[in-house]
Parts: C-alpha cells; structure tokens; sequence
C-alpha cells in the first residue's frame, strides 16, 4: 500500500472503471472520509455525553435521562442538539467578535483534523500515517489555541482565567503525555497506530506491549498517561479551565448555543481519540483473542494485489475488520467510561497542585520511564540480534 | 471609593488599602484586577457578592457585599402578631428552620415565663437535632462540590431527602415547618413516627462512615482543604464566630452544653452527645478540613441526642395552656440557641400588647461572613471558593 493513501481510496481504485481519473477517486474518497470521521465525531459526541450522564446517573443513586427517544432516553442528546442548535447566536457586545466566533470552529477544526488518523479497522481508515500518533497529540493540542482565543475574545474575567489556566495547564502536561507514550513507541518501534497494532498480534491476540515481558516500563507508563491524558483533556480532577464551581463556566461562560456545543463536542472528541491513543498502545490495539480467532477464520486483508498486480476485492476479511474495528472501539469506550468514573468520584485538584504535580512529579516519573524503557530495549536488542 | 480603584501595582505608587484588603510583595510586577464574585455564582451559596481584588490566582482583597435577600425580618417582627411572625423565622435560615423556630419561640416562652410540656419539649429537640442534620448535610454536601467533587453531594440530598420526609409526616411541610409553636408544638407526632425516626438513626449511622471516606479522608480533598483559610481561635473571638466554624478552631464552646437550654442540659449529663472540637488532625488547627470534620462529627452526636430522646419519651400533651391570641406581658428577654451554624440569639421586648416592641436576631450567618474578609486576602481564587464554601453562610439569613 503506497504511503498517503487512504482505505476509501484503494477501494475506489479497486472499483472503478479505468475511464474514471485518479484524481476524481481521490477527491471522492477524501469527501467519503471526511463525512465518515464528522459523522463519527458527532455520534461519538453524542453517544458519550448520553454515556456520561447515564454513568454520573448511576453513580449518583439516579437514573440520568429516561424519557427522550423510549429506552433510557437514548436521544436525549439528540433532543439537546436540536434544542441547542434552534438557540439565539449571541456574541456578547463587549466580545471581538471575529474571534469569538472562530474560536470554537477552530477547536473542532483541530479535533476533527486529529481524528484523520484514528484508525476505524486494520484495512479501513482515513489516512496512511507513519506519524500517526504524534499527529494526533499535535492536533490536538491545537485546541489549546482556540480556548485561549475563546477565553481571551469573551472580554470576561471569568473566561480570561479558564483560558490562563488550560493554557498553562496543557503546556504542562504535554510534556508527560508525550514522553509517557514514547515508552510505548520506542517498545513498539513505530508511531503508526496501525503498525504498533499489528506488532501486538502475538499469543492469541494478548501480547500486548504493556505485558510485562514486553517492557516493564511500559505500566508506570500507562499509569502516567492517563493522569496526563486527563490533563490534556481537561476532565475531572484537572477540570480547571472549565471549573464550574470556581470560574463560573470557565473560558465558555459567554458561549451560548451550538457554538457552546462545538466545545462540548470537542471534549468528548478529545476523550475519545485519548482514549484510542492509549487504547492501541497500552491495551493492545485492535488485537485480542476475539481478533485472533477472526483472523484465523478468513481473510485479514480487504483488497490482495494478485499476481498481475491489480486489487482484488477479498469479502473473507470482512468479519476480521469488524471484529478488530470494535475491539479497538470497545477499549476506546472502556477508556472514556474510565475517565467518566474518576470524573464522579473525584473532587478537583487546585491549579498550583496541578502545576506542581505535572512539573514535579509527572515529568520526570515520565523521563525515567522513557530512560528505563529504552535501556531495556537496548539490552533486549544486543541480546537477540 | 473612587482613589482605590485606580492605585494598583502600575506605577508602583503606594495606595490606599481598603479594609479587607492586604499588600502581598511578588517577585514580578503584575496588576491587580478585581473581580465581582457573584451575586450570580455558583459557589456564594445565594445572592452574595464579594469583590475580589485578585493578581493572577492570588487573592489580594475581599469584601463581601450583603443585602440581596433583604426581606425587613426584623420589622416585620415589630408588625404582625406574636405567632404571625413565627413563619418569618423559618425563612432566615431555611436548612434549619427548626431550630429557628425553636429560638423564636423560646424567645418568646421566656417573656412570658411559661413552662413547656415535657414531651413537647423531646419532640423540639429531636426536630432540632434532625434538622441539624440535613443542614449539615447540605453543608457538606455543597461543600464537597465547590471543590468538586459532585457525588458526594447527591448520596448526602438521598438522606436528606428521608429527614425533610420525616418532617411533612410530622407537620406537612418539608423546608418551612413553623411547626415548633410559641408555647410547645403545632401538633403531637403521628402514630409510629418515633419508630421511622429509629430507623432514620440506624440507616444514617451506618451510612456515615461511607461519606466520611468518600469525601472527608479523600487525598485530593485533604489536599484542597487542610492549612486552607486558616482561622486561629483567638481571630474568631474576635470576630463573634459561633458553631461549627469556633469548633473548628479549637475553641471548646458549644450552647448546648455550655448555656444549657431546653432539655440539653439534662442530656448532657447523662453524656448522650459530645462537643467535638478540631485538633488540626490533617494540618493546622482551623483550616477548612477542621470545620468540615467538626460538621461531619456533630451529625453523629446529634444522631446520639436524637436516640436519647426517643429512648426517654413520654405521653402527656404537647401544648402549653396559652390563650389562642397571644398577649405577652411587659418585659423583654435574649434567646441564644445553638443553631447548626452558630448562636441564633432572639432578643424580644414586648410591651404588653398583641405585637413585639422590638425583635432582634442575631444570626449566626451574619457574623460569620465578616471574617471572609479576614481570610481571603493570600487564598488562591479556587481557595476562596473553599474557604466561603466552609463558612456555610446561608444568605436567606445573613440578609434576612
């Protein structure tokens, strides 16, 4: 498969008549991707603010939503979505007003542009990306700016605050986050989400990297990547930029309608690709014995180059596909059920405690994770080749 | 007011500190911004507004502005009748209005000079206790989500929810009850009401412990609150704190015990309850952890006191021989009752007539709201929040 391609696009040139122009595949298959990842970013959005509401529910001795849609108010986000998008679009008189309003495209801009590289199944996905990992931290990371620029753009004290603290927050965190998944990396060695997926693919689909055996390092890692991941997606106990309890709304106090939303879809757009990062690297990817025993039933590639070198359409790889693309969403959604857990029990951390515990604890718990995995590497490659 | 708006760290000229405001030396030159804390905020609890002079998440100054939820309580004590004003009572401080009842009431029971029926006066004290609580239920269950932590709050409103039900069986209200009458009480308890109250007792005691490890002893909550908003004792001396927030400084002083009202003194020497007093246990003597552990603590003893009263209660009437419109004779008398966040004083003159000359509360929100001022400057702006949220002020009553 040549490198910048996507899965739309070799099935496309699988299909299609030769008549038809390389270029006209490529404009429709990135088309078909982008409507595939805005359409799973909102589900996903709406899934999971649904989700959190149930899980805050249960934890709270209530039901959460029960009436939207019959079973267990499963549209009641759905109801919401319609409610916020029929709302007035306010900017506040006092607001720049160019800002304000292009903050929280820009957020989700960035998520939606991170999501390119989330992999959906091992042979269906946007982009073929050999940096996919790094991609996804960096785009998403370039939320920050938005906040800011929505915090600073308000003209409010309040927002200016929550958009102070993400900033510092994030620049904080970045560092752990990062570092933490170069454990992983350098145990797999490769930033392609697909790549290190398939390097997992061993013992019945369970051995994974954060198997002792493969790097000790590699747990205090996945430890450390979650208390950053939260950080980094500002979820409780790190909710300070939003702080409801403190800085009324935190940096979106003016917003108001579906341009609130963007940033709630944002959010939980974060939580999820979070969550699939750490998915794919600390809990095996798309492989697990279920996998396993798809890939021994059928196929595993969807289109096989034949002898002649043309693209074959193979539909024995069908069920391997789903079942790896949902045991990689399961993981996902286990993640951010995780993060929704800690969200309700935990109370919120001050924001110098969180400075303190991002530069002095995090950092260099990260660095020596980073240091010890990369000896052990090092010692494991001089012994084995 | 106008010089100290202008004068910040700008031109390094020296200004006019405000009362309530405190010089901080930072090793960088920033500028001040003040900020309207409320009267809209989540975390002032109702309509209060402290304007925080604030560098960064540094607080520099605090000053509680008061009076959104002026209702003229007072005066409207000197205007209605003796047991009209009783309903106003329960709006001062509405987690507790028993207890306000119960100040009002024996206010007005001691110009008179009468004496209450022995079990009316069990009944009082179980509603009291109760009462206290749901308050403190609320008190830290708000708390709790100030500094953010949600959940705790909604298993406290679960129990809550049972007290307040327990009081619409007895008087058919759940938040105002002016159910504790000037001469004893509205009515007697329904028919296996001292039975549910049991059960409230024992289901309450064993959930205690689940909130107490949930919230309390949490590491991010000792984190949030211990060395916080420090009050040393002798500051609350000074400032005329009561309840909780003394305790919480290590002063041993409750009502209860000390200025034995009602039948509390009689309790107290059988040693149903204690008067727990902080020690600073997760950092300094004082600070927010210590009065919430003080608020945590006195729920087990008011369930204690409660046990006590049900264990001792006896038949006979719940209403004093008074005539219907009420007549107080010439004279005048102070109340102070231990109310869930401090000394609730009632101070009433009469003249003799149908209406009070003079009702005067002193409430125990009011006094201790002035100590913000005090203890804010040198908080961060997320301990401001923690410190106002361990006050527990209940505007409907520092404004009455």
């Amino acid at each position: 498969m040549q490198s910048g391609s996507n899965a739309f696009l070799e099935a496309l040139r699988a299909i299609a008549p030769a008549a038809v122009p390389d270029w006209v595949l490529m404009v429709t298959a990135a088309v078909i991707g982008f409507a595939i990842a805005l359409g799973l970013i909102s589900v996903a959005a709406l899934f999971f603010v649904w989700l959190e509401r149930k899980v805050a529910g249960h934890i709270q001795c209530r039901y959460g939503p029960m009436y939207a849609g019959g079973w267990h108010g499963w549209a009641q986000s759905l109801a919401d979505g319609v409610k916020l998008m029929l709302k007035e679009d306010l900017v506040p008189r006092d607001a720049d007003r160019a800002l304000f309003i292009f903050a929280p495209g820009l957020v989700l801009a960035a998520i939606l542009g991170a999501m390119a590289a989330y992999p959906l199944a091992p042979a269906v996905f946007f982009g073929q990306f050999s940096l996919g990992v790094f991609f996804i931290v960096a785009m998403s990371s370039m939320t920050t700016i938005g906040v800011v620029m929505a915090g600073w753009a308000s003209n409010s004290k309040w927002t200016t605050y929550g958009a102070m603290r993400e900033a510092a927050q994030v620049v904080a965190y970045e560092i752990p986050l990062g570092l933490s998944l170069l454990v992983p990396v350098m145990a797999a060695g490769t930033l392609d989400l697909r790549a290190a997926s398939a390097m997992q693919s061993g013992l019945w689909g369970m051995d994974w990297l954060i198997m002792p055996w493969n790097n000790p390092f590699m747990l205090p890692a996945g430890v450390l990547f979650l208390v950053a991941a939260l950080a980094e997606t500002k979820r409780a106990p790190f909710d300070l930029p939003e702080a409801e309890s403190e800085l009324v709304a935190g940096f979106m106090t003016e917003y108001s309608g579906i341009r609130w939303s963007f940033f709630f879809m944002e959010e939980y757009a974060a939580m999820f690709l979070m969550s699939a990062v750490g998915a794919v690297f600390f809990l095996g990817g798309f492989e697990s014995p279920l996998t396993h025993l798809a890939a021994q039933i059928g196929g595993t590639e969807l289109f096989v180059r034949d002898a002649a070198g043309t693209l074959a359409f193979d539909a024995s790889a069908i069920p391997y596909q789903i079942v790896a693309g949902l045991t990689l969403l399961a993981k996902t959604v286990f993640g951010v059920f995780l993060m929704m857990w800690l969200r309700w029990t935990l109370p919120r951390v001050r924001i110098d405690q969180v400075m303190t515990m991002g530069y002095k604890y995090l950092t260099p718990l990260a660095l020596l994770c980073v240091v010890g995995a990369a000896a052990w590497e090092a010692i494991k490659h001089a012994l084995w080749s | 007011m106008s010089d100290t708006h202008t004068a910040s760290g700008l031109g390094g000229d020296a200004r006019v500190l405000r009362s309530g405001e405190r010089e901080f030396t930072l090793d960088v030159r920033t500028q001040d911004m003040e900020i309207n804390f409320g009267p809209q905020h989540p975390a002032t609890h109702g309509v209060m507004r402290i304007l925080i002079r604030a560098d960064g998440e540094l607080v520099t100054g605090a000053q509680p502005h008061l009076g959104y939820l002026h209702r003229c309580a007072e005066k409207i004590g000197e205007s209605v009748e003796w047991l009209q004003y009783l309903p106003y009572t329960d709006r001062y401080d509405y987690l507790a209005a028993m207890n306000n009842n119960l100040g009002y009431s024996m206010a007005v029971e001691a110009v008179m000079g009468i004496a209450i029926p022995r079990r009316a006066e069990l009944i009082r004290i179980i509603c009291a206790e109760l009462n206290r609580i749901g308050s403190h239920l609320i008190a830290v269950g708000t708390y709790g989500m100030d500094i953010g932590a949600f959940t705790p709050f909604l298993y406290m409103f679960r129990e809550r929810e049972w007290m307040m039900a327990l009081f619409e069986k007895i008087c058919g209200a759940r938040l105002t009850y002016s159910y504790i009458r000037i001469g004893g009480l509205f009515n007697d308890a329904p028919p296996g009401w001292f039975e549910e109250v049991a059960l409230f007792c024992d289901t309450f005691e064993a959930k205690w412990p689940e909130y107490y490890d949930l919230l309390i002893v949490n590491k991010i909550f000792v984190k949030r609150t211990a060395n916080v908003g420090v009050i040393p004792g002798r500051v609350c001396l000074d400032f005329g704190l009561t309840g909780p927030i003394l305790r919480g400084s290590g002063v041993d002083w409750d009502l209860r015990r000390d200025m034995p009202y009602s039948l509390y003194g009689e309790i107290w020497r059988d040693g149903a309850f204690q008067v727990p007093v902080a020690r600073g246990e997760m950092g300094t003597v004082g600070d927010c952890w210590d009065r919430t552990w003080v608020r945590m603590r006195e729920m087990q003893e008011s369930i204690r006191i409660v046990r006590w009263c049900l264990a001792h209660i006896e038949e006979g009437p719940v209403m004093a021989e008074i005539p219907k419109i009420l007549k107080v004779p010439k004279g005048e008398a102070y109340v102070g009752i231990e109310n869930p966040r401090g000394e609730l004083g009632h101070y009433v003159v009469s003249d003799g007539e149908k209406m009070a000359v003079r009702v005067r509360v002193r409430g125990p929100s009011f006094c201790n709201v002035a100590v913000l001022e005090d203890v804010l400057p040198g908080a961060l702006v997320a301990d401001a929040v923690a410190i106002i949220g361990s006050t527990d002020i209940v505007m409907g009553e520092t404004d009455r």
